[in-house]
Order: C-alpha cells, then sequence, then structure tokens
C-alpha cells in the first residue's frame, strides 16, 4: 500500500501462478462464498439429471448416469469456481478501491474513492446462513458497473464500509440531504408562495388538450373480460343480425340523411367522450398541483385520489425540456420537465409544470439555474446537406413501394405512397425551418421536431464526454453527429458540418474540463 | 518473465509515434496502437472466419455447390477478412492522451471520436481476454456517470502503457478533488 502501483504495474498479476502471490493490501474474498455458489451448481445441476434420468429409465445404469453427470457438473463448478475465487482479488488502496478478477483473461477495475457515494451491504438467505455479505461500492454510474465483492464475512464487510466510508470526504448531511428533504420541507414551505400552482380552470383547459379515446380501449377490455356478466353473448355475431333485422330493421329503412345525423352523432358522441376522459384522468393526476421551491429542491404536490410528493434536489437537475403539442402550441401552452438520474421515477423526465405559458415557465426554469433562450440567442442550423440526404432517404422507401405497385398495375396503392413520399421530403423541408441548436456561455440548447418542438437546455457543465459520430453517409458528406453523455436522457445535435461539430466539442469540453466530478453538487 | 515482455512493448508503443495515416484533423494527432493489436485482431478475425471455411466445405461435400464454387470466394473473403481488415481497422483507430481528457478514435465505416474529461470518470478498468493476454496488450475502459456514451473503451495498448494511463488518470481524479 505503500509503494506506489504504477512502480509495479500489474505485478500482482504476473507472479508464478503457483505460490500464493499476495502483495501487501491485496486480499481475497471469504472462500465460504465457494460453497454459495457450489449449492447454485447444484441447484442448476438438478435440471439435466432428472432429465437424463428420464431418458435412461429403462437402462440399467440410468442412476448411475445421472449421479455421475450430476457429480461431474458439480465438481467443475466447483472447480471453475475456486480458480475464479483464487484470481479474484480485491485491495483497498490509498486512493482508490481495486479489484483484480478473471481466470483466462484479467480484468482489472480501480474505483477512486472520490467517487464512491456509498458503501452497501446486502445478504440472501444462505450468505445470512454463512454469516457473508456481498459489498457493493456505488458510484452513480448507473449502478450497473459498480465493483461488487461476492462474499466476505459479516466482520470484514462491516470493517470495509467503515474504511471506505471514512475516506469519502463528502460531509454526510448533504448526501442525505435528498432523502430527508421532504419532511423537513413539508412544514417550513407551506406559507411561502408557489412557483407554480394549477387551478380547476387551468387543470379544464388542459385537459381538453389531452383529448383521449383510452376509454373505448378499457371498454373493450372490459368487455372481453367481463363478457360473462350480459344477458346476451357479445360476440355472437348471428345474434346481432337477428336483432337488427328484428327490432332494429327501421334503421335500414331509414334514409340517407338519418344515416349521415347518426354518423355526426356519433362522432359528437366520440369527441365528448374523448374530451370527458381527457379532463378526468387530468384532474385525479393534477388536481391541487402545486410547485414550492423549498431549501431542499423543488417540491411538487398533485393527485385527486392518490396525492404524490416529489422533492427533487436542485443540483441533480441535468437538463430541463420544454415541450407542446401541435394543436396546444397555437394558444402557446407549454410544458416544462427536468432530466435528472433519478431512480424513483420511472421516467428520468420529471413533470415540473405540465401546462403553462413561457411567460410563467422561465422564472421556473431560472430558479432551477437554466436560462431559456430569448431573442438574443444565435441559433445554428444543421448542415444543409444532412437535411437533403435525410429527406432524400425517408421518401425512398415509400418511393420505390409507389414504383413497385405501379409496376404491378395497383393504381391507388402507387399514388397513396407517391403522397407519403411528398408527405415526409416536405416534413424536413420544415424541419430545417424548425431544427436548430445553440451554445451560450452555459448551456447547449437544442430545438427538435415541427409540430410539437420540443427544446432541451443542458448545464455545459454538466455533461459527461462528448462523441463525434459519422456514418459511411457523413463521411462522404462532411457531416456529423455530437452526441454529448448526459445523466439520465440523451442529447444528440444531429448533421452539423464536421467543423462546427468540432468547434462545438472544444468549447463544451473547455467547461467541462474545468470542473471535476466531485465538485459537481451531489 | 512477462513483466521484461510488456516493458518492452510499451518502449516500442513510445517509438512508434503519432500516426500519420490517421485523417486530418486540426485537434492534437493521434497516437497509434500497438502493432501487436493487429496480431490479436487477426486471431480474432481468424476465429471468426473458421465456421466459414467449415461451412463452405460441408456445402460442397453435401453435393450442394459445385466443386470450388463455394470455397474459393469464401476463402478471399476470409484471406481479405484476417489479412487486410485488421491493418485498416488498426489504422483507423487511435488515441490522444491529453493533460485533463482522453481522446478515443475508432471505426472505418462508422466513425467515433470520443473525448472524455478525466474530472468526469468514474471507474476505470484494465481487461485482458485471453488473446490479448498472449500479446501483452490490454483494453483501457473509462466510465462516466453519462447514459448514452458512458463507457468508453481503448483496446489494443500495451498492458504496460494501459496501467500507466490509469494511474495518470487516477492521480488526476484525485488531484481535482483536492
Amino acid at each position: 500500500m505503500s509503494k506506489p502501483d504504477s512502480a509495479q504495474p500489474g505485478s500482482v498479476r504476473h507472479g508464478s501462478t503457483g505460490r500464493l502471490d499476495l502483495e501487501e493490501g491485496w486480499r481475497r474474498t471469504s472462500p465460504l462464498g465457494i460453497v454459495t455458489q457450489g449449492l447454485r451448481s447444484l441447484r442448476r445441476a438438478v435440471l439435466p439429471v432428472a432429465a437424463i434420468l428420464f431418458s435412461t429409465r429403462s437402462a440399467e445404469f440410468g442412476v448411475g448416469i445421472a449421479v455421475g453427470v450430476g457429480i461431474a457438473i458439480v465438481t467443475l463448478n466447483l472447480l471453475v469456481t475456486t480458480i475464479a475465487w483464487w484470481n479474484t482479488q480485491y485491495r483497498i488502496g490509498s486512493t482508490d478501491v481495486r479489484l483484480h478478477s478473471g481466470i483466462l483473461g484479467r480484468q482489472a477495475r480501480s474505483v477512486p474513492f472520490e467517487r464512491i457515494q456509498d458503501v452497501s451491504l446486502e445478504q440472501g438467505p444462505l450468505a445470512r446462513l454463512l454469516r457473508l455479505v456481498e459489498v457493493r461500492f456505488e458510484t452513480g454510474a448507473g449502478g450497473k458497473d459498480e465493483l461488487k465483492l461476492a462474499y466476505v464475512s459479516q466482520e470484514e464487510g462491516a470493517a470495509l464500509r467503515e474504511t471506505v466510508r471514512a475516506r469519502i470526504d463528502t460531509d454526510p448531511a448533504s448526501a442525505q440531504s435528498a432523502v430527508a428533504g421532504g419532511e423537513k420541507a413539508a412544514s417550513s414551505a407551506a406559507e411561502e408562495t408557489p412557483l407554480f400552482t394549477m387551478g380547476p380552470r387551468r387543470l379544464l383547459v388542459f385537459g381538453l388538450f389531452e383529448f383521449s379515446l383510452v376509454f373505448f380501449a378499457v371498454l373493450a377490455g372490459a368487455a372481453q373480460q367481463l363478457d360473462f356478466l350480459l344477458p346476451f353473448d357479445l360476440w355472437d355475431f348471428d345474434g346481432w343480425e337477428e336483432r337488427l333485422a328484428g327490432p332494429g330493421a327501421w334503421l335500414a329503412g331509414a334514409g340517407p340523411s338519418v344515416r349521415v345525423i347518426g354518423a355526426v352523432l356519433a362522432i359528437l358522441a366520440l369527441a365528448a367522450v374523448g374530451l370527458i376522459t381527457g379532463v378526468a384522468r387530468t384532474f385525479a393526476r393534477d388536481f391541487g398541483f402545486r410547485l414550492d421551491r423549498t431549501s431542499k429542491g423543488f417540491r411538487r404536490r398533485r393527485g385527486l385520489f392518490t396525492r404524490t410528493d416529489v422533492v427533487m434536489p436542485v443540483h441533480r437537475v441535468q437538463a430541463v425540456t420544454v415541450s407542446t403539442g401541435f394543436l396546444r402550441r397555437r394558444w402557446g401552452w407549454h410544458g416544462l420537465g427536468f432530466i435528472s438520474l433519478a431512480h424513483d421515477a420511472k421516467s428520468a423526465n420529471h413533470t415540473i409544470a405540465p401546462f403553462a405559458q413561457i411567460g410563467e415557465l422561465a422564472p421556473i426554469a431560472h430558479a432551477a439555474g437554466y436560462k431559456l433562450p430569448g431573442a438574443e440567442i444565435a441559433w445554428h442550423r444543421p448542415s444543409k446537406r444532412y437535411r437533403l440526404d435525410r429527406a432524400i432517404m425517408s421518401a425512398a422507401l415509400p418511393a420505390l413501394a409507389a414504383l413497385a405497385a405501379a409496376a404491378l398495375g395497383f393504381a391507388l396503392v402507387a399514388i397513396a405512397a407517391l403522397v407519403l413520399a411528398a408527405a415526409l421530403a416536405v416534413r424536413h423541408r420544415f424541419l430545417w425551418q424548425h431544427e436548430r441548436h445553440a451554445l451560450d456561455e452555459r448551456q447547449v440548447l437544442s430545438r427538435t421536431g415541427w409540430l410539437a418542438p420540443r427544446l432541451m437546455v443542458a448545464s455545459r457543465q454538466k455533461l459527461h464526454s462528448v462523441r463525434i459520430v459519422q456514418g459511411p453517409l457523413a463521411q462522404l458528406r462532411g457531416y456529423a453527429n455530437l452526441r454529448f453523455g448526459l445523466a439520465g436522457g440523451s442529447l444528440s445535435l444531429d448533421g452539423l458540418p464536421l467543423s462546427e461539430a468540432r468547434h462545438l466539442r472544444a468549447a463544451v469540453l473547455s467547461s467541462i474540463a474545468a470542473v471535476d466530478f466531485s465538485q459537481l453538487p451531489r | 518473465m512477462e513483466q521484461e515482455h510488456t516493458g518492452r512493448l510499451s518502449d516500442e508503443a513510445v517509438a512508434n509515434g503519432p500516426a500519420a495515416s490517421l485523417r486530418e484533423d486540426e485537434e492534437a494527432p493521434l497516437t497509434r496502437l500497438h502493432p501487436n493489436h493487429v496480431k490479436a485482431l487477426r486471431v480474432h478475425a481468424m476465429l471468426f472466419a473458421v465456421p466459414l471455411i467449415i461451412a463452405a466445405l460441408a456445402l460442397e461435400a453435401a453435393g450442394l455447390a459445385f466443386r470450388g464454387l463455394a470455397l474459393a470466394p469464401m476463402a478471399i473473403f476470409c484471406v481479405w477478412l484476417v489479412l487486410l481488415m485488421p491493418v485498416r481497422r488498426h489504422n483507423a483507430r487511435g488515441y490522444d492522451m491529453g493533460a485533463d481528457r482522453l481522446r478515443v478514435v475508432r471505426g472505418i465505416l462508422f466513425r467515433s471520436d470520443t473525448v472524455v474529461p478525466f474530472g468526469r470518470v468514474q471507474h476505470l478498468d484494465v481487461a485482458q481476454g485471453p488473446i490479448e493476454r498472449y500479446y501483452g496488450i490490454a483494453t483501457l475502459t473509462l466510465h462516466t456517470a453519462g447514459t448514452h456514451n458512458a463507457s468508453v473503451s481503448l483496446p489494443g495498448l500495451a498492458h504496460a502503457t494501459a496501467l500507466a494511463m490509469r494511474e495518470t488518470i487516477r492521480a488526476h481524479v484525485r488531484r481535482e478533488t483536492l
């Protein structure tokens, strides 16, 4: 531990394999872990053994073969597990936690203390019986790639946790704030004026735009599930014909005007049901919507039947999105969302103000440290070539289909396909007008979509990596996609001229590199 | 003995210097990967080619194709795959270890050029598969907290170089924080 690692890189792994080559500080996990693995392999061996028993039930040595195969499977597993255990070594160094593993290949992982957010201990029933724990070092890298030690003894696990926690120099108060925020904020924020609320009037308007025909889907589902409750068979079409022929015969006799009126009434009924469903769902979800800016972050309360109360710490916000709909946009209605790495929500995009005018959204975004673009911002468009290529490519498939249909003599299909091709090409004409991006001193901004545009504003400092990607066509035509590593979401500026992509990358990298990850508030 | 082996390789890698054949860039010139990377790629390609050849042979043995009609094109394809392709792939790859960031370039048809600032690295991996181990090379992987492009891996480094780079990056993480 005392000598620097770079002096003898990999010396632990490359000593002669025969002798016990544990250097100072290096440890193995508990050998009892092999037992749990062995038991697990026993469980895995059950199925093949049963299969052999079944297939050789008439043979003389059937049982013997089955037992032999079972033993072979378990032995092989134990052998591999033992070698893997022997080769798995870890070390709590002076600056990082290391794990070496691998049987044929070699994997070495290093997690600096600065990045470890917490150490958790997990114990399954079997591990509990053997007094073993699984130690996980969590880094916030999405949870998937963290370092895991399975298994060490309980005492060792507890000691490891203490050692590492002592070396993580974040104060526990700030780490806990996200958890404790909810209760504490409840008392203090009650008297403050909320950032954003939605009254019944607003909810009603919002609900009208949330037109939904989900009611009919529910009805159809219910009809399928509960048809035994109906006095007649819903799916008996002969029965329906009879009913139409009998009491419903006047329908067939009615004139065309009656039929038109009937159709109009049906459409009106459909619209009414859709609107009512939309309003009802909106009221149920967003009733009493209230957003507060508390000392712990943004606190959102909403719901009629299930009332939810969510606190989102300000520093967790990675980017803000402003979205809208094709129709609601005509009246200036927009929705504001936060992108974060929060694990508690199903979608990473948190609804912060679902239905508001831009003027109402700007102060909320400002409270989170983001600035919505004004008139002063210099927007840039993707490369013209990119737009042209995309238009041609999107129209190519339906155009080919039109050709094929024309050749086969389906005139109507050919025309329909041609119209589709034209529509797709025209769409890119409008995307050319609407899709744009910009860079200001602190933010990356991107606007996508035509009829329902979506704006995304990300903090330059909170990005993690920048990648320039070029497919074959992009290489030929000199444009590139610029993809940013964003926690909790994706941000990609597509089809930029290569030189501009490089320029943007250099600019963003300089702001990322200026601040270390650990210094970002977490 | 292996220690010696990797040590020698790292010297070669340093002496190899910046890649001339990589495409024009106004940014810093890229460092090429270790020459053994080509050999490792060849072995991987061979492992991929063997089943193809066997399939072609089987096709002819079963009388489904005339003699040589399946084997000849397949053999030509495999020669290209094993001899030429690894060189092209190797030439398309490179990296640039900056003062506070690592740039990784790879891909022929689909080109990707990624920069990860050391300040965003969450943890680091140095991995060797059996073939890489034989040739004394390793893959360095940088993990970040982003959701997309979260991990960037750089294959074909001399093992000692990979370890040294890991130490440099780790030291940077530490220094930045203190």
